[in-house]
């Protein structure tokens, strides 16, 4: 087990991510979404769209595809049933769309401790890039609770 | 509808958005379409392993619900920033409402913003997310950022 300060700067490598227009349509019809910029491709093509809208918290989707996205709770020696989500952020400087090639490069920026430790917090920040141009910043706060866990 | 927030003054409430009670169907559906298979949100064995009673929703379920909100009051391409704390844990069968205020109105980098204060309510009137979202009011028609 590593020492969670020791995360604090810790950039994980940058992996290439593409919304495809099947699981777009599928993640807008279990929230209900009936824009069709997200789900018909003619539509989103007559909105002036090269493709279907990648819904906004939709990036937080395609920062899962990150390999091996749970390796640091490992390394923490954390279990993934003590892990909640604390908060997230996400900061837009252009649309992104389905098919497009995007490069995101998580990194680890902060880890804190409350309520003497039983609860902390590991904070994560991707930066999403498209040919080198800015699409978006996200930020990750989890929290990591004591639980009693049996197998 | 889209252009509805550009009419809104500081003060102003959102029509609020009421959304089915979150099913067990509903958690499997959206772990697969949001890349999120923590077990902890679909298989009832795990969560009773962590003492918990039940599965509980993905926080991110609701943050996608209340972005479904935001963007059908303002257009996406305006969104410019959009951050939220999850507060509680929304159980099983709970039924979320989506409400939003606009907090402030402020000139910004060369273009008029709001701010929106979002929240997201249980029936039972736990508050399970509070948040904000920065939308630009100035683009009227169809300049992409």
């Amino acid at each position: 087990m590593i020492d969670p300060t020791d995360l604090i700067g810790r950039q994980l490598p940058s992996f290439t991510a593409i919304a495809e227009r099947g699981q777009l349509r599928f993640f807008a019809d279990v929230l209900g979404e009936t824009d069709p910029v997200y789900t018909d491709l003619a539509h989103a093509r007559e909105a002036g769209y090269p493709d279907l809208l990648i819904p906004p918290t939709f990036l937080f989707s395609l920062e899962l595809t990150r390999p091996n996205p749970h390796g640091v709770l490992g390394e923490l020696g954390v279990d993934m049933r003590q892990v909640l989500h604390g908060e997230q952020s996400f900061r837009y400087h252009s649309l992104a769309f389905a098919g497009e090639e995007l490069v995101l490069t998580p990194s680890y920026s902060d880890y804190y401790e409350k309520k003497g430790g039983a609860l902390r917090f590991l904070v994560r920040r991707t930066a999403i890039t498209r040919e080198g141009e800015p699409v978006a910043e996200l930020e990750n706060v989890l929290v990591i609770r004591e639980l009693e866990l049996t197998t | 509808m889209t252009t509805m927030l550009q009419e809104l003054t500081v003060g102003a409430e959102l029509p609020p958005l009421a959304l089915p009670p979150i099913s067990r169907t509903t958690l499997a559906l959206f772990a697969g379409a949001s890349n999120d298979h923590n077990p902890i949100h679909i298989d009832s064995d795990v969560a009773h392993s962590a003492g918990l009673d039940d599965v509980f929703a993905h926080g991110m379920l609701s943050m996608a619900y209340l972005a479904r909100f935001v963007t059908s009051t303002a257009r996406q391409w305006d969104l410019r920033s959009y951050r939220v704390r999850f507060a509680a844990i929304t159980p099983l069968h709970g039924r979320p409402t989506c409400t939003g205020r606009v907090a402030a109105i402020e000139e910004r980098g060369g273009e008029r913003q709001a701010d929106l204060d979002l929240t997201v309510t249980l029936a039972d009137g736990t508050v399970t997310l509070r948040g904000t979202a920065t939308v630009a009011l100035h683009n009227d028609q169809g300049d992409l950022p």
